[in-house]
């Protein structure tokens, strides 16, 4: 058990935190791990906070909880710093990424003590350059990739535009956009 | 042979049914089961399956239409939810007394009120007693494989009855887990083509489904249904044999972890059965002898090899994600506590109620169930036997 890397997604509803777990789950089981991807539903609607979950382990993953005591936390939307505790729990030796224009040292006093790493990344201004239009999730699933240093960045790069294949199969005008997110973000994180 | 891949449950059962390529599936949808027949309307579409897909406007008539198309001598499925199965509850009894081997994708979830998407096993427990076989997956590769094998238990001409393969809403519908998948000639002739004997549309020999049955005869109807399930066991250990030369994978009506020395046991179902396992590991590294027996057939109830298989325990905590409002605990502990009274078990039996409306279960809840069985055995007094666990008082 001790081998399972617990990450923990806090986001709103429609921004596609769920969907970055579900893509990280996808792209760790490519390289030959095993892997939970799974989001904790409040209510239904677009706005409200959600929660979704990765395990990435080297062994089969059995128990099926949500996760407290996680290593990574991903904050897709800073303003849920004000209103959910995102660092419960959240290991010292781990790190949190947040997603804001802010620089870090504005964010950290919004961590309630917490002395582990803490990330930023500019998600918006990296989707708006590569795809035209705002969907933080793809920029922070190659942001935390890289943080919680998942995989070597060139396999990272290589599955995803297999997924991404797959994935906009109907529309493959989207695929180099995504990508160019992903590759953005990989250097943008910090 | 088989294919590695990762899949919510709902994705995987998607697949198994994709593989099976059933005559006819009537749906309607009701979160969290709705992802199975759209991921099934996408295989219809693609031509994947021919199978005769019906969109109806309620849960009451996707029972009628399986129950219809079985009847005419189909291989026929439906799936829901919760009120779903609620509002189909007048044809589960249907189903079964005309003894029609259908079957239903069922994914756990509460049953209003309050109203709540999440899971517990307040749908299925209350259709225990309705004369389906009810089958219980711990994640989604069980899930699947249960599914897999739906037909051929539930189509022996032994049995002949309806069966319900059940998994947890959300915790296995909608996370995405590691599954190795049959490949699909495989899956294909393990199921078979469905050959009735009697059927509507069989013009050899006319016949009549679900007549009235005046006080003559209604009560030989209910034991013939009883006769059949009599005969679930086998047949269920006899395909799990052969499902097990196919893929590998192993199943009993049952799953015993770590039980064979076990002092204290946990009996379960479903999702939390695996962070049992993690909280079982935990403390068998500190030398306690505690293991797991994990409910796959609760319909017919297996009460007799159950018994046997905790013949050894000291102390057992019955855990049911439903209320029984019998002020004395949940259906899956009245059935072990009868199965062990039958045996003459002098266990110690305490019956939890946990898990309702999605209340998440940790692996040191679990630990703390085992830790209050050590304490009653060590007390020699069982206390009050019927629990809460992780409820706010």
């Amino acid at each position: 058990m001790s081998n399972v890397t617990e990450i923990r997604w806090h986001g709103r509803g429609g921004q596609g935190a769920k969907t970055a777990a579900l893509l990280l789950a996808d792209v760790a089981f490519a390289t030959g791990k095993y892997v939970q991807g799974f989001p904790e539903y409040g209510p239904e609607r677009m706005g409200a906070p959600i929660t979704a979950y990765n395990r990435i382990s080297d062994t089969q993953i059995r128990v099926h909880s949500n996760i407290y005591d996680p290593e990574y936390v991903v904050v897709v939307d800073e303003s849920l710093l004000e209103t959910v505790d995102v660092t419960a729990g959240l290991k010292e030796d781990g790190a949190i990424l947040v997603n804001t224009q802010k620089p870090k040292e504005e964010i950290i006093p919004q961590l309630k003590g917490y002395q582990g790493n803490v990330y930023t990344i500019d998600a918006k201004k990296v989707s708006m350059e590569a795809l035209g239009k705002y969907f933080p999730n793809t920029p922070l699933l190659a942001a935390i990739v890289k943080v919680a240093k998942i995989m070597d960045e060139e396999v990272f790069l290589k599955e995803m535009r297999s997924s991404f294949q797959h994935k906009f199969a109907s529309k493959p005008e989207v695929i180099d956009g995504n990508m160019k997110a992903l590759e953005m973000a990989l250097k943008e994180v910090r | 042979m088989g294919k590695r891949e990762r899949l919510s449950g709902n994705e995987a059962v998607a697949i198994a049914l994709r593989q099976i390529n059933p005559d006819v599936f009537p749906a309607f949808p009701i979160t969290p089961s709705t992802e199975i027949p759209q991921y099934f309307a996408s295989f219809v579409a693609n031509g994947q399956v021919d199978t005769e897909f019906i969109t109806v406007e309620s849960e009451h008539s996707s029972m009628s239409a399986a129950i219809g198309a079985s009847a005419a001598g189909a291989r026929a499925l439906t799936a829901t939810s919760s009120c779903g199965m609620a509002y189909m509850w007048e044809e589960l009894y249907i189903a079964a007394s005309n003894r029609l081997p259908l079957a239903l994708a069922l994914v756990n979830r509460a049953l209003s009120g309050p109203i709540n998407i999440n899971c517990d096993h307040s749908d299925s427990m209350g259709a225990r007693d309705a004369g389906w076989i009810q089958i219980y997956a711990e994640n989604n590769q069980e899930a699947y494989d249960n599914m897999v094998q739906a037909f051929r238990i539930s189509e022996h001409r032994d049995v002949r009855l309806p069966i319900m393969i059940c998994q947890d809403g959300f915790i296995t519908s909608h996370a995405v887990e590691n599954i190795e998948l049959l490949e699909d000639a495989d899956v294909k002739n393990f199921v078979g083509e469905y050959e009735p004997e009697n059927y509507l549309l069989n013009p050899e020999c006319p016949m009549a489904v679900g007549p009235y049955s005046i006080t003559d005869y209604y009560m030989e109807a209910k034991r013939n249904q009883a006769e059949a399930m009599k005969h679930v066991e086998k047949v269920v250990l006899d395909v799990a044999k052969e499902f097990a030369a196919l893929s590998g994978r192993s199943y009993g009506l049952f799953e015993a972890y770590r039980l064979e020395d076990a002092e204290r046991a946990v009996v379960i179902i479903g999702s939390a059965a695996g962070t049992t396992k993690d909280a079982i590991d935990r403390l068998r590294e500190k030398g306690e002898k505690v293991g797991l027996l994990k409910i796959r057939l609760f319909r017919p109830f297996p009460a007799e090899a159950i018994a046997e298989a905790l013949k050894n325990v000291k102390a057992v905590a019955i855990m049911d994600r439903a209320e029984g409002y019998t002020n004395h605990g949940g259906p899956l502990g009245a059935d072990v506590m009868a199965a062990l009274f039958r045996a003459r078990s002098s266990a110690y039996a305490v019956n939890y109620v946990y898990g309702l409306g999605g209340r998440d279960v940790r692996v040191e809840d679990m630990e703390g169930v085992f830790e209050t069985l050590k304490q009653i055995l060590e007390s020699g007094d069982a206390g009050e036997t019927y629990r809460y666990l992780g409820v706010r008082e």
